[in-house]
């Protein structure tokens, strides 16, 4: 990052290079006034025209103060953690937490790593903040029943108030979905009372209704593929399935922050697993090289195949990924792409068919297309779709179909109903105006959070908004601090996250009115000032695309 | 009425220093401890930097307006010696 790219700049008219390293974190050294003299850049001029729209990421680097700051309170905790176990230990304070039994106290240790330090010290502290009971459904708004600590969270009893109308900014309820009236929620009531709820069955026994085939070919059409199909749990459809499609001798190259479900299907698969930078394309083709140079580890035999496991929309980054390079890079080295749209199916592209649609590519570039409609959808579960040759090995290979019952009928019928009105087949314009209204919401909410002054991460379309916190004691005050003016907020610490990088999730839905955002940014802004959160240290900050070559990767290393 | 809005800006700097150093999350005896201790730390140092600083100051003073007054007095005798 020196001279060179100055130059390069002048050559492409893109601003500076800022490429995500790891935890997403970028060394962003553009100049405010370089960037205003290239604001009407043409992006798509670079990367050889992949990309037909600006893609504007951002990951603002850690305040060097606020890193040191956050290091001393983990120290403070720490000291005082083990001053508390310590007294655990020689019985000076009862202990309220599972240990070892008298008999077990020479076997190996089971508590003593340092994930259950952080649970017994740090996160029963601030406890309270999260498995908030709920008392309606989480819409827009919701009722919260309220509950209070004696013995510093580690029981909770309830007042007995319901405290009401909370603004929801939690719920992955992109398209508003989540209701109890509407024509969603009729159909399934009528289902059933006609068909009952439980399917007792697995797919590949008696459970196979005619509803689930009109489900998925409804989600095939929907996706533009082939064929589709459809299981009980979004979790078990990624582990279930990726060991149905790699094997021993396979392998699985898989992004830094993939979710939970791709990594442990990943693991059970067998496959060699290798990991690339977080949306960085050049560490994905230097891998893809080295693999196909290199072939198996020890017999240097071609691998059977390579599976690219990415998602559509990173939840704890915000950031979208980079699907024209990784086309582009699949098609060159002869991989497969298995793209996980879990956030992104319904809440990007304008009729709302996925990140696929969002840049303009043709999903049949995608082999296998998965998701899930438990969050734009409203339902639960998910889906494969893709070739039909594909989806019919699957059928009969993957575990989840053979062993898991297959799907309840009104959730089969909640996400029939919702998909027919997002692609407008119901008759009415209420999919095309909610996808407008979530797109809007997003870039006003994000457009308004960045003016404040927060460190906002990931890309200005997605709807998943991470706000930064960094210091443990503001993780708990903030989640308080907002539940007492209202808002229901989600705020996300170690280990999710890497452990200096804590911060709240807002998630935008086509179901908050400009009022409700409004009212949210207001009370945000409120309690930004209130615990001082608005780090930000430039106030306008969006990133441009920026050409990559030989060079770059070299630079990041 | 500014003895109000002053009680409350040192309200609202004590509850900074409560998020930052990471106390907030503590019992209100481990608070006091921790306080105890900083304050302890602080009322030594300060007491320490009143006795002992004014005279270090007064000695590298000394030290080095000696060494400004001395060259002058050397480089003639350096001078006038053959």
């Amino acid at each position: 990052m020196t001279e060179s790219e100055g130059n390069k700049n002048e050559d492409c008219h893109a601003a500076n290079g800022v490429k995500p390293g790891r935890n997403g974190m970028v060394k962003n050294h553009h100049h405010h006034h370089q960037y205003q003299k290239q604001e009407k850049v043409y992006h798509a001029a670079c990367n050889g025209e992949l990309y037909s729209r600006p893609f504007i990421e951002s990951f603002e680097e850690t305040p060097m103060l606020v890193a040191v700051l956050t290091y001393m309170g983990y120290g403070i905790l720490t000291i005082f953690g083990y001053l508390r176990d310590f007294m655990r230990e020689w019985k000076i304070e009862k202990c309220h937490i599972a240990r070892e039994r008298e008999e077990q106290k020479d076997f190996v240790p089971l508590y003593q790593d340092f994930e259950n330090f952080y649970t017994r010290n740090l996160y029963m502290r601030i406890r309270d903040s999260w498995n908030r009971p709920i008392c309606s459904v989480p819409g827009a708004t919701f009722d919260l029943a309220e509950r209070s600590s004696n013995d510093y969270n580690w029981t909770f009893e309830y007042t007995g108030r319901v405290v009401k109308d909370v603004i929801n900014l939690g719920s992955y309820n992109y398209l508003g979905f989540a209701e109890n009236t509407g024509a969603c929620a009729t159909a399934a009531g009528e289902v059933t009372v006609k068909l009952g709820v439980g399917v007792a069955s697995t797919r590949q026994e008696m459970g196979n209704l005619d509803r689930h085939e009109e489900l998925e070919k409804l989600a095939a059409s929907f996706l533009g593929v082939e064929s589709a199909m459809a299981f009980g749990m979004g979790f078990a459809t990624n582990s279930m399935n990726i060991p149905a499609i790699a094997g021993k001798g396979c392998l699985i190259l898989s992004d830094e922050l993939n979710h939970a479900s791709l990594v442990l299907g990943a693991r059970l698969s067998g496959s060699t697993i290798r990991v690339f930078k977080h949306n960085n394309m050049q560490s994905l083709e230097k891998l893809l090289r080295d693999a196909i140079v290199h072939g198996q580890p020890r017999t240097h035999r071609p691998w059977k195949k390579i599976l690219i496991l990415v998602e559509g929309i990173y939840s704890m980054e915000g950031s979208i990924i980079r699907l024209p390079e990784v086309i582009a890079l699949k098609k060159k080295y002869k991989a497969y792409l298995y793209l996980d749209e879990a956030h992104s199916i319904g809440a990007l592209g304008p009729n709302g068919r996925g990140v696929v649609e969002y840049f303009g590519l043709d999903p049949k570039d995608v082999d296998v297309m998965m998701g899930t409609f438990t969050k734009s959808f409203g339902a639960a579960g998910g889906y494969i779709g893709g070739r039909k040759d594909l989806i019919d090995y699957l059928r009969n290979h993957s575990h989840s179909a053979v062993y898991a019952t297959s799907m309840s009928l009104p959730v089969v019928e909640q996400i029939i109903t919702s998909m027919k009105c997002i692609m407008g087949k119901d008759g009415t314009t209420i999919g095309r105006s909610r996808i407008q209204r979530l797109a809007e919401n997003t870039v006003y909410f994000r457009r308004r959070l960045r003016e404040m002054g927060f460190i906002i991460y990931g890309n200005n379309d997605s709807p998943v908004v991470p706000m930064m916190l960094y210091m443990p004691a503001k993780i708990g005050a903030f989640g308080r601090e907002m539940l007492k003016r209202n808002i229901g907020v989600v705020v996300v610490g170690f280990p999710a996250t890497p452990i200096i990088e804590s911060r709240a999730r807002f998630c935008i839905s086509a179901a908050h009115t400009k009022e409700m955002l409004d009212r949210a940014l207001d009370v945000i802004s409120e309690v930004g000032d209130l615990l001082q959160l608005k780090y930000s240290r430039h106030k306008v900050l969006p990133s441009l695309d920026r050409p990559f070559d030989e060079t770059t990767y070299e630079e990041n290393e | 009425m500014d003895m109000k809005s002053m009680r409350e800006y040192v309200c609202w700097l004590y509850y900074q220093y409560l998020l930052i150093t990471g106390i907030y999350v503590l019992e209100p005896w481990e608070k006091s401890i921790f306080n105890t201790v900083l304050c302890t730390m602080v009322a030594m140092v300060i007491y320490t930097s009143y006795v002992f600083v004014p005279i270090h100051v007064r000695l590298a003073l000394e030290f080095f307006s000696e060494l400004v007054r001395g060259q002058p007095e050397s480089t003639v005798a350096l001078m006038n010696s053959p």
